[in-house]
């Protein structure tokens, strides 16, 4: 039995554990506790190691789901999580551009610790008050090129769609460079 | 759909940047501890500029700008009454008082200059608005944002230069205790004065902050100021807990494989992402 990862990261509350419990045909693994700082209390648990959920491809791979914690402190898992993992998925709250520059950081040091494809899903885009995806891509800074996909985390069509944003992006960076090497 | 949020995690340089870049138009909306303001923008430019009460009126700008002096200004007032800002530009024209071009430079150079002041606001409320435009009467200009956007960006880095030195206001100031340094021979302006009247192991620079109304960045650029003259020294408040230490690592496991094997392995997994 072969099994492949993808990391599931991003800000405190994006909605990394939602984004996994809707397409892991396991319960999620989660490793939550109560929240103890007053400044992130906006919800009453958080992922504090990490969240991991499954999908059996067939009988010979299985593909894992690895959320990182959200809470800044946590942020030594990253590097651990990020090792062989085939892309990752930044997941961002549309509703809260004060966490689009520690969405930014993370994606930064994610791509620092692997030049693995990515992208960015937009996440909470059903809520009135989510951000545009144009201004969005402004205000994180990213290039033309990188693709920021509408998300509703609790939607698993919506999740799927996400998903397969990032496998499409790692199968074309694989025919680039097998055309760069050829 | 919604554009807002607090200045502290998004800059006003990078609003400035996302209307420029997406070519907006409608009204930002910034309403701060210092008081509120709002910048009207049309098609990615700057078009009108207010920060707060401050009387924006066209005969206010052209006295400030040196087109009409002080007895222009006052007979101006005395005839003009309560006439638009437009009406009183073509007035102002046709009466041969001014030229077109200095109504404009003038009225641009009062938006760009408002716009530059709140640049520095690192704390505050803001909203964008789609579609309003500036008030009834109200000249609007045509500003393109770029250097605007150069001169927030050399502010940032400033503020950035000295979050660096000073990385945190919770830290507490006192007096070097070199032999021979006289504060009453130093040449301090009003605002260091202010600070260093504070300046105790007992009060954070926070506090002293807070305590002479300054922000984060003024209160850090000044005592960076008293820093480099050798005036005081950053310590640790008296009884203040030590940091923690730093967590160990955790063991680690690695997932390889060849090109093809990735590419075949993505084919299904794709299919059966796609069957889900």
């Amino acid at each position: 039995m072969q099994s492949v990862k993808m990391v599931v990261t991003g800000p405190f509350n994006a909605g990394k554990t939602e984004f996994i419990n809707s397409v892991s045909e396991i319960d999620i693994v989660a490793t939550e506790r109560k929240i103890s700082s007053e400044i992130e209390k906006i919800k009453e648990s958080t992922t504090v190691a990490m969240d991991f959920g499954r999908i059996t491809v067939d009988e010979d791979l299985v593909l894992y789901l690895f959320g990182t914690p959200g809470q800044k402190r946590f942020d030594f898992m990253w590097e651990i999580l990020s090792e062989g993992m085939l892309g990752f998925i930044v997941m961002v709250d549309s509703t809260r551009p004060e966490t689009f520059r520690e969405a930014r950081r993370i994606l930064e040091t994610f791509r620092a610790y692997a030049p693995t494809p990515y992208v960015v899903a937009a996440n909470k885009q059903d809520c009135e008050d989510a951000w545009e995806i144009q201004d969005m891509r402004i205000a994180l800074r990213l290039d033309p090129a990188v693709r920021l996909v509408n998300c509703v985390a609790t939607d698993k069509e919506s999740v799927k769609s996400v998903l397969l944003q990032l496998l499409f992006s790692i199968l074309e960076e694989m025919d680039l460079q097998e055309s760069v090497n050829n | 759909m919604a554009l807002k949020g607090n200045l502290r995690d998004f800059t006003i340089t990078q609003l400035l940047n996302l209307v420029n870049l997406a070519r907006k138009t409608g009204t930002l909306v910034l309403e701060g501890p210092n008081g509120a303001a709002r910048i009207v923008f049309r098609e990615g430019k700057l078009a009108y500029a207010q920060a707060g009460q401050e009387d924006n009126s066209l005969v206010s700008v052209l006295y400030r700008a040196n087109k009409l002096n002080a007895r222009q200004q006052r007979i101006v007032r005395e005839n003009a009454g309560n006439v638009p800002d437009k009406e009183l530009g073509l007035l102002l024209i046709n009466a041969n008082y001014l030229s077109q071009q200095d109504i404009l430079s003038s009225v641009q150079h009062h938006y760009y200059e408002v716009v530059t002041s709140l640049l520095t606001w690192a704390d505050g409320f803001f909203r964008f608005e789609n579609g309003l435009a500036p008030p009834a009467g109200k000249i609007a200009v045509r500003v393109n944002l770029e250097n605007l956007i150069i001169e927030g960006t050399r502010r940032i880095h400033e503020r950035q230069q000295l979050q660096d030195e000073i990385p945190s206001l919770d830290m507490a100031l006192k007096f070097t205790e070199r032999p021979g340094t006289n504060l009453r021979k130093v040449n301090l302006n009003v605002e260091e004065w202010r600070v260093v009247s504070f300046v105790n192991p007992k009060n954070t620079m926070r506090q002293i902050g807070r305590a002479t109304k300054m922000n984060d960045f003024e209160i850090r650029r000044i005592v960076y100021g008293l820093l480099q003259a050798g005036l005081v020294e950053i310590v640790r408040p008296d009884g203040a807990p030590q940091p923690a230490a730093k967590p160990g690592r955790l063991p680690v496991s690695t997932i390889t494989g060849s090109k093809e094997e990735r590419k075949s392995l993505l084919n299904r997994i794709i299919g059966r992402i796609r069957s889900l």
